[in-house]
């Protein structure tokens, strides 16, 4: 008896500090309870990697401005034994690190959170000074006659560069262009600025990000932007499509290249970027608060984006077991294996559930077909396994490949399904139909796969996605209420039905 | 689909899955005694040192090598069992009742030659029949002669009796009879039928088949209500008994009936089921209390037997 006492004390505090410090978070600092009014706040964790040479290293790393609609909310630098200073040269803004000598590869990083306030063009800009290529004799003769074609066919300098982008998204250059185009090592884009200078249209590069949720190794790309005498004009040169596209964060407009490196080889930028659905009140009052409040100090905010993003997902898996737990222990639903709904469901986020039921029905059906071959060739259960691991592989491949072929891109979320877990769940499965029957199966199977449908759908719920990642003392919570519910001794929903004719010897 | 509600399940005692593992399992079975259940040689080992009826072991093969040597340990033996040590749903019992020459003749009739047997013990040491694929070990022993009571009551299968043991005390007891829609398997929720058995007289007091009341063997057509099963209080003390032996506070005791040597203990069951209380028509929750709210006394088998007797027994209507 005493031990129910204790657990009941025990989750009674717990459930008691995380309720606590949620409504200390939401009186103290008006963190919002509900998600809200929402903004998608992007954070942008730029990656400097280089390998330094003998003598001083120099990078210089141009800063992005807000345009577009774009505000920047903060920005901080890492830079750990650096020299470091922010500088503006010709109204644009540069981060400087130095440092005397360096004997190994170095990170740098550079890390930013922004925010679309609004939604307009680029505006206006300097018109740059025309500089026509040099080129030899051969490319200046094709220049000329890729550019006469051109012209011929266009009415201005708009539709001169939507055309030119068009034949060589499309791949429809004639013999000039593919010359260009294919004898040079630089990017195509290069060319594309070429061709526009020696025709005499202004033009200059955009740079920027895509913003992509999730996305790690995020490079920089380039738009271009031509001037008709009164506006500018922008093209993303891999699409052909006019318009500055949504999600293209703007880094730096015009100008040399954004990342300079002296004394360093190797050098990258990369971005990693985490988009949250915040209130911006929040986030703006997060950034102030870091490093001055400890409680704020302590929370995922203050952690590296990288590692922000994989705590968005991490941090819902506690709702997802207390749906497993609840199902199993309140209802009694069976379900293979323990946990795995949970990293089911977790695919099926990424997948979206009627993509991700089709995509495991699939697998584990055909998974299920050629486990029952291996069966007869009596194979010990490590080497069954793995043979069941590279056969779960393989139908992921044929899945997606087939799938691509015929024009289901979705399918492609395959690779989100955790691998190692079909292939157990079909090799449980398999056994289960060999000792208990296909009955069995059915149910547990069932059980699994609505386990996994009910988690996914709350932790696919604006609000839990909202509470866990702002509200991580809410698991304390949690770690409350899972301890209650393994003290519960009462009956299961389904054994009201299993026991339904007990006492009733007639019926 | 028909339910009942929790205040009615409370009032007719049922035992609920949660409270069996919170209330019983988890309370009164002290883990490190489970491989004791869990393996059937160790449990045979256990109840020889405690002087309890068990089948007769001829031997054990523990490694693929002594497979090899199967013959040899099988001469002169006209009739036997060869079955996994940590077997789960009685999977991969091979039951050898007749020996004609080069030939084993299992009880269903089919005609096995020694590589057959050689191939089905090398199986079992590879973990084929065992939980998870787990390594295991073959045990070779006497085949049990159903006394008839069981094997007029069964298809296919082996007739056994289930006798639910706690803090020594049997509490409730079922007769499990396979049926062909069970395909020989004892398990309730495979088809088979469970017979509520009076802890008194030992006689049926219930029959049901997949949650349904039946008045006779669906297959073999003899009529529960005539079920009386032999040497009753033998059973119930060999059931008790198993409590010095496993320190567990809440098992299953399985056994079946032996023409000649009367009851004998197949195995035990750390974690039972709860069908039971469907086959005897009656919640296992009073009774186990009834025995909670016993002074903690140290009793011997026989008081045990005789007090359970007296808690437990059903008034015949």
């Amino acid at each position: 008896m005493s031990s129910k006492v204790q657990i009941s004390l025990v989750a009674g505090i717990l459930i008691l500090i995380g309720l606590g410090l949620t409504l200390y978070k939401k009186i103290e600092f008006g963190f919002p309870l509900l998600p809200g009014q929402r903004q998608a706040v992007w954070t942008l964790e730029s990656k400097i990697s280089f390998k330094p040479l003998a003598g001083p290293v120099e990078i210089s790393l141009a800063l992005p401005d807000s345009q577009a609609g774009w505000v920047v909310l903060d920005d901080h630098f890492a830079s750990s034994g650096f020299g470091f200073t922010v500088m503006t040269s010709n109204g644009n803004r540069y981060a400087r690190w130095a440092r005397q000598s360096l004997d190994r590869s170095t990170t740098l990083y550079y890390k930013l959170q922004l925010y679309r306030a609004d939604n307009f063009g680029l505006g206006g800009s300097p018109v740059p000074e025309i500089l026509p290529p040099e080129l030899t004799a051969d490319r200046q003769a094709a220049m000329e006659r890729v550019v006469a074609s051109l012209q011929e066919r266009s009415s201005g300098p708009v539709s001169f560069t939507a055309l030119l982008l068009k034949q060589l998204v499309q791949d429809q250059m004639d013999q000039d262009a593919i010359f260009l185009f294919g004898s040079r090592e630089e990017s195509k884009l290069a060319v594309v600025m070429d061709i526009l200078a020696f025709s005499g249209i202004p033009s200059q590069r955009v740079r920027g990000v895509f913003l992509e949720d999730g996305r790690r190794r995020q490079k920089i790309n380039s738009l271009v932007e031509v001037f008709d005498g009164k506006h500018w004009h922008i093209f993303d040169p891999k699409t052909g499509q006019p318009g500055l596209p949504e999600n293209f964060f703007v880094w730096r407009r015009g100008g040399a290249s954004v990342l300079d490196v002296l004394g360093g080889s190797s050098s990258q930028l990369e971005f990693a970027i985490v988009k949250n659905t915040l209130p911006i009140k929040t986030v703006l009052f997060m950034e102030q608060q870091v490093g001055e409040q400890p409680l704020l100090d302590f929370s995922i905010y203050s952690l590296p984006v990288e590692q922000q993003g994989v705590f968005k997902g991490l941090l819902l898996i506690p709702v997802g077991a207390l749906v497993v737990v609840l199902l199993r222990v309140l209802v009694g639903i069976r379900t293979s294996g323990t946990f795995m709904p949970i990293l089911i469901a977790l695919a099926f986020i990424q997948t979206t559930l009627l993509t991700g039921l089709v995509i495991f029905l699939t697998v584990v059906g055909a998974g299920l077909w050629i486990r029952y071959y291996l069966s007869h060739l009596n194979l010990l259960l490590v080497a069954r396994i793995t043979a069941v691991v590279i056969v779960v592989i393989f139908i992921m491949a044929a899945l997606s490949i087939v799938s691509y072929k015929l024009g289901f891109a979705q399918v492609l979320t395959v690779t989100f399904l955790p691998t190692i877990i079909l292939a157990w769940t079909i090799e449980r499965m398999s056994i289960l139909w060999e000792e208990e029957g296909v009955h069995e199966v059915l149910i547990q199977g069932g059980g699994s796969l609505l386990a996994a449908i009910l988690a996914y759908l709350l932790m696919s719920t604006a609000l839990i996605e909202h509470l866990t990642f702002n509200f991580p003392e809410l698991m304390i919570s949690l770690l409350g209420v899972v301890l209650l519910i393994g003290k519960y001794s009462g009956y299961r929903l389904t054994e009201l039905h299993r026991f339904r004719d007990l006492g009733r010897p007639d019926k | 689909m028909r339910w009942i509600t929790p205040r009615e399940l409370r009032e007719q005692g049922v035992l609920g899955m949660n409270s069996r593992n919170i209330d019983y399992i988890g309370r009164t079975n002290d883990r490190s005694r489970y491989p004791l259940v869990d393996n059937k040689l160790k449990t045979k080992q256990a109840a020889q040192q405690h002087g309890m009826s068990v089948p007769n072991l001829f031997g054990v093969v523990k490694i693929q090598h002594e497979v090899q040597g199967l013959e040899s340990l099988l001469e002169g033996l006209e009739k036997f069992v060869i079955k996994p040590a940590q077997g789960s749903g009685g999977k991969g019992i091979l039951v050898i009742s007749e020996r004609r020459g080069d030939e084993f003749i299992k009880s269903t009739g089919a005609i096995l030659n020694l590589r057959d047997v050689k191939r089905h013990t090398s199986n079992i040491l590879s973990g084929l029949y065992s939980l998870g694929g787990r390594p295991d070990v073959a045990m070779i022993e006497d085949m049990i002669d159903f006394d008839e009571m069981l094997s007029n009551y069964s298809h296919e299968g082996v007739p056994d009796i289930r006798v639910i043991v706690y803090r020594g005390f049997p509490v409730m007891a079922m007769m499990r009879c396979s049926t062909h829609a069970s395909d020989g398997k004892a398990n309730l929720h495979q088809g088979a039928v469970g017979v509520g058995i009076d802890i008194v007289t030992g006689h049926s007091l219930y029959a049901v088949q997949n949650n349904q009341k039946v008045d006779q063997h669906p297959d073999t057509g003899f009529r529960f209500d005539e079920l009386e099963l032999p040497h009753w209080d033998e059973v119930l003390h060999l059931a008790a008994g198993c409590f010095e032996m496993t320190e567990l506070g809440y098992f299953g005791a399985d056994i079946v009936l032996d023409r000649n040597s009367g009851p004998v203990i197949l195995e035990l069951n750390a974690r039972p089921g709860l069908a039971i209380q469907i086959a005897n028509q009656a919640g296992l929750r009073k009774r186990l209390h009834m025995v909670n709210d016993m002074r903690p006394i140290e009793r011997g088998v026989e008081e045990r037997v005789q007090l359970a007797k007296r808690m437990f027994g059903v008034t015949m209507v």
